[in-house]
């Protein structure tokens, strides 16, 4: 009797001693989820068929999971963040929440000590190496990996309708050089070279135009403090913005993104720089046919560099639905989820063995680019600063905007960076 | 009264009491406190250190916050042109609708209904109106003239510019001079010991005023760079402050009819028989009869001027600098920069502008109560 | 003199008139462009009537607004009910039972009225967190009632102060106690001032922004917070938020419009004092 309590007790020991372990045990842990799972996102209207989609194949592979869409629309995210922000500090976190990868999670809810670190399920996937290195090193700290990628877009496009472009007597510029010059030829036609629309839209040609002028590697620099912002090389950034300004249209500010790449799809302007989404506006929602009616270029001189943002799902401390989020994180990495969910967003799989038939034009051309293109991580979009910096370059854009004074918005950006993003 | 009643009424009461001591006035000291320090706001487990005037500091002198100085200038010309058009219009629609109209209560409705309307209603609709390719600057194309060009809410023009390095003595010249002119006033009264006191600060305002330069050595170890930058009157709140113009003279207007009501019809005699014309009458007589209502209006309107903050986003959005209000960035950097002891230091600074308008009424109403008691 | 006061009149006359057609133009624009087709809203064109029409955009309003309308009427009745109750219980006290201090005390949650809300915002919303009430149309509601407590009480104190201390004495002289005296013999007659705090209240909450955009979630955003991220959205559709505003706008309009004398007592009561 005595021998078979002790047993018992030796038993329940080994049972607590395991039951005990910390976050990773539980992410290694592959049991079947049951109960419910909240998702919560800001893709409404045209991007709703995307998170549909892959909502339907979870629910196919976990039936006893309840799955809640939780969509807050309006404003790529703003009111999203916002209704967030409030529910992580109210203590009634998500079961997994859209996020952009990168700093923007990081500064915001990693430093807060509200995620939990995903570095033993990317192993467990085999993710680190289904994911290009450049990617992982940016979605993670040296504490850890902080949420999946479900798709890529990229930042440094150029848009333009062909037909148009032939029309006018010019060609597709591979560099700001050449931009100048075709933009003076535009004006004498009385088309608009660059449209341009409200302040974040300053923010993301900002970024292609840094990109452009100090390449890749220091462009990464100016994220890692080793580049200053007010260091002369970078304050070329805001020299050619300054020019580039001058062949934009003047009522930007009052414009949706849409309404400026409406603008150039009616001809009224040549070409306009914004992420891959205008890809998916103007062949779904214009149904215009991508490489005939509309065209792409990277934007002038960041031919081989690849600017990435990446919508994806971490996991928040205190999920309700622990074991449910983890399944959907592992859904959402898979091939068979990011195939089943990019062809539809009009965005791109972050995996490298993704099946490129199932996308259309643009979608194969950006694929091969990122297989093979140097990557570098988005600011306008989060991925590589906080958005306490974000939100302080929108007010020295808009300062620029209003005074076009090099020198000073030089100095304010590296006044910003100091202060918001040398402190983590 | 039985001491019983009274009793049970202060009971009654002390909810109340308590509710508005913590809700106003202890959130207000620790708003306050929070300015004081570097908390950030979404840890789980902060790690707060007191600063002291730090974010005060930064706000009024780091050059990535040159959106708070000209959200500072904005806020203070918003409050300036609202109280002053609102009076001004109000007034005149009021002493037009007392010239005995038909369809008097007609009219009237058309100028009150939009104090119905919220804030966001009203800035929807006024920057459709706005367009600048459209609305208000085609309007003329109707009646045969040509397309407006203004940008209106886009405009990034701007006038009366001031080195804000500079403002400080600006200001405290201003002081000077507007003490001098109360001190001079209450020699006037021989009120000695009044002059005196008023006397002293103008006198003190002026020294302070001359000592005071941006490149002396005190600023200099604050300022990050010795440029000047140039704040002034931005043009582009011009929409704004004819929306609001527009949605809250109704209540200026209001409050005039009803005081105009309420002025004697022996009054009226005796200045007709004067030989007075209407014109006369209204700014000569009832102008100065009126006074405690412009005051409440004045008081009532600069306490709407810091409440912008809907408006403005419902006009302009969230990142447009040249419409830009105190409320707007305080909002910002507490809830998107995440910066909750900075969003403090603004909310403080807002607040501490809210009370220029609010503790000279307080101590006029008080010096009328006594005087009358 | 005949013909000068005929003159003075189409003077008067005119610019009325002039005043009352640059009013109207906000009202006639918003509707204007809510019943026009999508493809027909072009910018220059916007002063022109909506021929042909559609009523398409105000069901489609609607069907959004739907719930958040929904969230306004709880959260406007319920904070508009405890406002009146708990302001006609100050005031009652405030104007009737001057007990040592009162008048201090009186002065004290006035100061409440004046205060911008940015001072008080990030306390507010730490600590209707911690409670858990955020997220929710609670805490809405509970912040509303707490500041909305300086102006009731201002309000029904108006009221309370027009009926003569009397009434009081002679219904305790026939030895009603406290309560009595309040419900039976006070209520009564300050039935005016229950209308207009309650239509002073309802107005401020139904249209207020700042709080319904900090402090509610998704699924208890008021219509103004609606409104506004319908209007701030991608590809504005601007006769979908002309209709939008306009639905946003109708309840306090239409108690403005029958019941606009109380309206008014509403307004001047915060200002004109005694």
């Amino acid at each position: 009797m005595k021998k078979l309590l002790f047993i018992l007790l030796m038993v329940c020991m080994q049972v607590s001693l395991f039951a005990g372990g910390g976050k990773e045990t539980d992410l290694a842990k592959e049991g079947t989820p049951t109960g419910k799972l909240e998702i919560f996102s800001w893709w409404a209207g045209d991007e709703g068929p995307a998170l549909d989609a892959l909502v339907r194949l979870y629910e196919k592979k976990y039936p006893d999971v309840e799955v809640l869409n939780a969509t807050v629309a309006g404003g790529s995210g703003v009111n999203a963040k916002a209704v967030l922000k409030t529910r992580m500090l109210g203590g009634n976190p998500p079961d997994t929440f859209q996020v952009h990868a990168g700093q923007e999670l990081i500064g915001t809810w990693v430093v807060a000590e509200r995620m939990e670190d995903l570095t033993t399920l990317f192993k467990k996937e085999g993710w680190n190496k289904a994911f290009p290195k450049d990617l992982v090193n940016l979605l993670g700290t040296k504490e850890g990996i902080w949420s999946v990628p479900v798709n890529i877009h990229r930042s440094n496009v150029l848009w333009y309708v062909p037909d148009n472009i032939q029309k006018w007597g010019v060609k597709v510029p591979e560099s700001w050089d050449d931009f100048f010059k075709t933009a003076e030829v535009l004006k004498t036609q009385g088309i608009v070279p660059l449209a341009l629309a409200t302040n974040w839209t300053v923010m993301h040609l900002w970024e292609s135009i840094a990109l452009a002028t100090l390449g890749a590697d220091d462009y990464a620099k100016l994220w890692n403090a080793s580049l200053a912002f007010d260091d002369p090389k970078a304050k070329k950034i805001w020299d050619v913005l300054d020019k580039v300004l001058q062949y934009t249209n003047k009522d930007a500010s009052s414009l949706s993104w849409q309404q400026a790449m409406d603008m150039v799809v009616s001809g009224k302007a040549a070409f306009n720089i914004m992420g891959d989404w205008a890809a998916g506006y103007m062949a779904t929602t214009l149904n215009l046919k991508p490489g005939m009616e509309f065209a792409w270029n990277a934007s002038p001189g960041t031919k081989g560099v690849f600017m990435f943002l990446a919508d994806s799902f971490g996991l928040p401390v205190g999920a309700p639905n622990k074991t449910a989020a983890v399944a959907w994180l592992r859904l959402i990495g898979s091939r068979e989820g990011s195939d089943a969910f990019n062809p539809l967003k009009g965005s791109i799989s972050a995996r490298r063995d993704s099946d490129l038939s199932l996308y259309n034009a643009y979608g194969q051309s950006a694929a091969k680019s990122f297989q093979k293109d140097r990557i570098v991580g988005s600011l306008t979009h989060g991925v590589v600063s906080n958005e306490n910096f974000m939100s302080g370059f929108s007010n020295v854009l808009e300062g620029f905007l209003k005074d076009r004074n090099t020198t000073f918005a030089a100095q304010a950006t590296q006044s910003l960076a100091s202060d918001t993003l040398l402190r983590k | 009264m039985n001491k019983k009643s009274n009793f049970i009424s202060f009971l009654l009461i002390v909810p109340s009491i308590v509710l508005v001591a913590v809700f106003v006035y202890g959130f207000i000291f620790y708003t306050f406190y929070i300015s004081l320090t570097d908390w950030e706001g979404l840890s789980l487990h902060p790690s707060i250190s007191f600063v002291g005037l730090r974010n005060y500091i930064k706000l009024f002198t780091e050059l990535s916050f040159q959106r708070f100085r000209q959200d500072f200038f904005n806020t203070i010309y918003y409050s300036f042109f609202l109280i002053g058009f609102t009076l001004i219009i109000g007034f005149l629609l009021a002493v037009l609708l007392d010239r005995k109209m038909k369809g008097e209560n007609i009219w009237r409705n058309i100028f009150l209904y939009p104090l119905a309307l919220s804030f966001i209603v009203t800035g929807t609709v006024w920057r459709w109106i706005f367009a600048p390719e459209g609305g208000l600057n085609v309007l003329p194309t109707l009646l045969g003239g040509k397309a407006l060009s203004f940008s209106w809410l886009s405009s990034r023009v701007s006038t009366f510019h001031v080195d804000w390095f500079a403002f400080p003595r600006l200001l405290l010249l201003a002081v000077f001079i507007m003490f001098f002119l109360w001190g001079a006033n209450a020699l006037f009264h021989k009120r000695y010991k009044k002059m005196g006191i008023l006397g002293a600060i103008s006198i003190l305002s002026l020294l302070l005023g001359c000592l005071y330069s941006p490149h002396s050595r005190v600023f200099t170890h604050f300022l990050e760079t010795s440029a000047a930058e140039w704040k002034g009157f931005e043009y582009a709140t011009i929409g704004v402050i004819i929306a609001a113009v527009w949605q809250y003279s109704g209540y200026a207007m209001a409050l005039y009819t009803a005081g105009l009501k309420g002025i004697d019809v022996s009054i009226r005699d005796a200045a007709s028989i004067d030989g007075l014309n209407s014109i006369q009458f209204y700014s000569r007589i009832a102008l100065p009869i009126l006074r405690p209502i412009s005051l409440s209006v004045v008081v009532v309107i600069a306490h709407i001027s810091l409440k912008l903050f809907a408006l403005i986003m419902a006009m302009a959005g969230p990142d447009n600098g040249g419409t830009s209000h105190l409320s707007i960035s305080m909002f910002l950097q507490t809830f998107r920069a995440n910066q909750f002891a900075e969003g403090a230091a603004i909310a403080s600074i807002l607040f501490m502008l809210a009370m220029i308008f609010i503790i000279p009424y307080l101590i006029y109403l008080y010096s009328q109560k006594r005087n009358t008691a | 003199m005949m013909r000068r006061r005929l003159y003075d009149r189409y003077f008067l006359y005119g610019t009325i008139a002039f005043f009352a057609l640059i009013y109207s133009l906000p009202a006639y624009m918003a509707i204007v462009t809510a019943l026009k087709y999508r493809k027909d809203i072009v910018l220059a064109h916007a002063w022109n009537l909506p021929i042909p029409f559609t009523f398409h955009a105000f069901s489609e309003a609607f069907k959004l607004l739907l719930p958040n309308v929904v969230n306004s009427i709880i959260l406007t009745v319920t904070a508009t009910i405890i406002s009146a109750l708990i302001g006609s219980i100050n005031g009652y006290v405030f104007s009737k039972y001057k007990f040592p201090g009162s008048e201090i005390i009186f002065v004290f949650l006035l100061l409440g009225m004046f205060i911008p809300y940015q001072i008080i915002l990030i306390p507010l919303f730490s600590v209707l967190n911690t409670l858990h009430l955020t997220g929710s149309l609670i805490g809405l509601i509970v912040t509303h009632v707490v500041y909305g407590i300086s102006i009731v009480t201002l309000i029904f104190r108006g009221f309370y102060d027009r009926i003569p201390q009397e009434i009081i004495e002679s219904g305790s002289i026939d030895g009603a106690g406290f309560f009595t005296i309040y419900l039976k013999l006070m209520l009564p007659l300050v039935m005016n001032g229950f209308i207009v705090v309650s239509i002073w209240q309802f107005t401020q909450i139904w249209n207020e922004f700042l709080w319904g955009t900090t402090l509610t979630g998704q699924s208890s955003q008021p219509i103004t917070v609606k409104l506004a991220q319908l209007a701030g959205g991608q590809a504005v559709a601007w006769n979908l938020t002309m209709a939008g505003a306009f639905i946003s706008a109708l309840p306090v309009l239409l108690i403005y419009i029958f019941l606009g004398k109380y309206f008014i007592s509403g307004l001047l009561a915060g200002s004109v004092k005694g």
